[in-house]
Formats: structure tokens, sequence, C-alpha cells
């Protein structure tokens, strides 16, 4: 229980975060032509940001089956190393219908919170973690979706900078505290601008909603980031090697 | 089922199925440093390339071709500077989108 009420804790800045998020979401949705319900409805068995703009993108336009497939998946691949990294904090012993619960709301935000749990990520933090931020994202989107007449244009654009902004108030701290958190947010950050902005590269970040984009400078940044850690490791095994023979 | 149903189903399956596969069936802890150190890195990865360069286009107008606004590069450097301070995430946000909106309102009267 105590664990329980500690995720719920952590959670609830998450879930205020969400709001202004969610409420752009039921905005725009409204905006193209879906009802109140249908975007709460979408909010609250996606719990997807990215995945949600651009599947409403396509649905208004008319797309296929597959290319909305396809879109989702890129954009949402993230999820997919999220969960991997995450089945690396949970035991091992852990019964499928909890893994298929937490799995439900492995978010940037609640994952980003959960990985930084110095120690084993149990099912009850886990469910506390993630019970607002539901409520904040389904709420904040069904808010959004009846206001969507009282505001501005100019207004409606302007709340679309929360989501990075809260993006920037999860990786600047660590990163502030670890130079290899900084570096690869730098890096992920410089290869992100190179695919969208290098001729010829950049053809990468116009398909699929920009989600190939996303995930290759991810990938590269982690790996780039992981080799150089390992690079030193080895450096580290061979001077303490040498120094063991000189001894 | 109407076109709009099967697209959200669509949605949702395509969503969950992805977060489930890894945490519901990888059981092995990995041993291998590598790729400990890889899955360390990539929450801060994604999310920083998910967060540049696009924040600077994301306070364009709604219903306008997303560009690079000066109200966004000014709310961003705020953000910056906040989460530097250790400011919350809901402070950031919030922050962030009342310094965009300043600027969008005094702008027009600058130029």
């Amino acid at each position: 229980m105590n664990e329980f009420i500690r995720g719920i804790k952590r959670g609830f800045p998450i879930c205020l975060g969400y709001i202004p998020v969610s409420f752009t979401f039921g905005l725009v949705a409204v905006k193209m032509g879906f009802t109140p319900a249908q975007a709460t409805l979408i909010s609250l068995t996606n719990m997807a940001s990215a995945g949600q703009f651009a599947g409403i993108r396509l649905i208004e336009g008319g797309a296929a089956y597959i290319e909305l497939i396809i879109t989702t998946f890129v954009i949402n691949l993230r999820y997919f190393l999220m969960s991997l990294s995450l089945s690396q904090k949970v035991n091992p012993e852990m019964p499928f219908y909890k893994r298929a619960v937490m799995a439900y709301c492995i978010t940037d935000e609640v994952f980003a919170l959960a990985a930084m749990e110095p120690e084993e990520v149990n099912f009850p933090f886990f469910g506390g973690l993630m019970l607002t931020p539901i409520l904040g994202w389904t709420s904040g989107t069904l808010l959004g979706a009846i206001a969507s007449n009282l505001l501005s244009p100019m207004m409606q654009g302007c709340m679309g900078i929360a989501l990075y902004c809260m993006f920037i108030a999860i990786i600047i701290p660590p990163a502030r505290k670890s130079r290899k958190v900084a570096l690869a947010v730098v890096v992920a950050a410089v290869l992100s601008c190179i695919f969208k902005y290098v001729p010829g590269i950049n053809t990468l970040s116009k398909v699929g909603g920009g989600g190939w984009a996303i995930i290759t400078a991810a990938i590269l940044g982690a790996a780039i980031c992981a080799t150089i850690k390992e690079v030193k490791r080895r450096r580290k095994a061979a001077v303490v090697a040498a120094e063991g023979r000189e001894a | 089922m109407s076109y709009v149903a099967i697209c959200m189903f669509l949605m949702f399956l395509t969503t969950y199925l992805i977060r489930v596969i890894p945490i519901g069936f990888v059981r092995k802890k990995m041993e291998n440093l590598w790729i400990q150190d890889f899955l360390y890195y990539i929450p801060f990865c994604v999310l920083s390339a998910m967060t540049f360069p696009d924040v600077l286009y994301s306070t364009s107008t709604a219903g306008t071709e997303p560009h690079i606004t000066l109200s966004a590069v000014i709310a961003t450097a705020v953000a910056i500077i906040m989460s530097w301070r250790k400011r919350g995430l809901v402070a950031v946000a919030i922050v962030a989108v009342l310094v965009a909106i300043a600027v969008e309102l005094v702008l027009p009267l600058l130029f």
C-alpha cells in the first residue's frame, strides 16, 4: 500500500502536465470532426501523445488501414524500447497479467520516472504511478474537446509547446547531474536535427510523420553513448590488468 | 463497424502490442553491459530527439503550416533555464505556454 501511495505522489505532477497536452489533443480532434466521446476514447485506449496526433490526422485524411498501422507502429516504436528497458527493472517472477497492466501505461513520462527508480520497479508503485496520469490524460482530452470553440487559434497553437517543455523538464535535471546523460541528450538532439535538415538524409523525417527520424536518432544516440562507455570500460580493465602484472 | 471505429481499434491494438510484447515476454536479465547501457540511455535519447528541433515549431498558430517561431524559441530558452534550476514539470510547462502567449501578443505591437 505504501508503494502505491508513493507511486501516486510521484505520478501526480505528470497528471498535471498531461492536462494542457491532452487538452490540445481534444481541441484538435474536435476541430478535425471527431466527437468529444471519440477523442476521449482514443486518449483512454492509446495513452500516446505523438501517436494520437498523427493517428487522427491520418483518419481525417481517410488513410488506408495499413498506413495507419505502420505510422502508429513507427511513432510508437520507442515504447518497445522502453518496455524492454522496463522488463529489466521488474522482478523476473512477476506474472504476465501484472506486466500486461503495466504495459498499458508505458508513456514517455511514466517510463522516465519508473526508469529513474534506484531499485526494482514493483507492481503497486507502478500502479500508483500510472493512475493519475491516465485520469489527467483522458479528462484533459474531454475538457479540450468541449472547450474547443473558446480559445483563439493563436492560443491553441501556444498550448502545443507544453508537451515539449515537459520533456525538457524531465531530461535536463539528470543531464546536469551526469555528464554521460548530458552527452546522450546532446548527441540525440544533434542527430535529430541532422535528420530534419541535412538534404538527402531529411527524407527520413518526411515519412511516417517523423517517427522514423526520431527512432533512428534515439537508437544511434544511445548506441554511440553505450559504445563510448564500453570503450572506457575496456581501457580501464586493460589498465587494471597492466597494473596487476607490474605488481 | 464504421471506418473511424475500425481505425480507433487498430490504433489501440498497434500501440498496446508494441508495449506489451517486450515487458510481457522478456524475463531474462540481460548480462551484456553494452545492452544495459544502451537501454539506460534510450529514454533520454528518445525525449531529446523528439524535442529538438520540433519544439521550435510547436507554437505555430493552429491551422497553419508548422514553422519556427520567436515565441517558441524564447519559451524553449525559458524552459531550459527553469529545468536547469530544477523546477517541476508542471511549472516549466505552464510558464512556457504563458511566455509563448505573451510573446505572440507583444510581437505584433513591435512591428
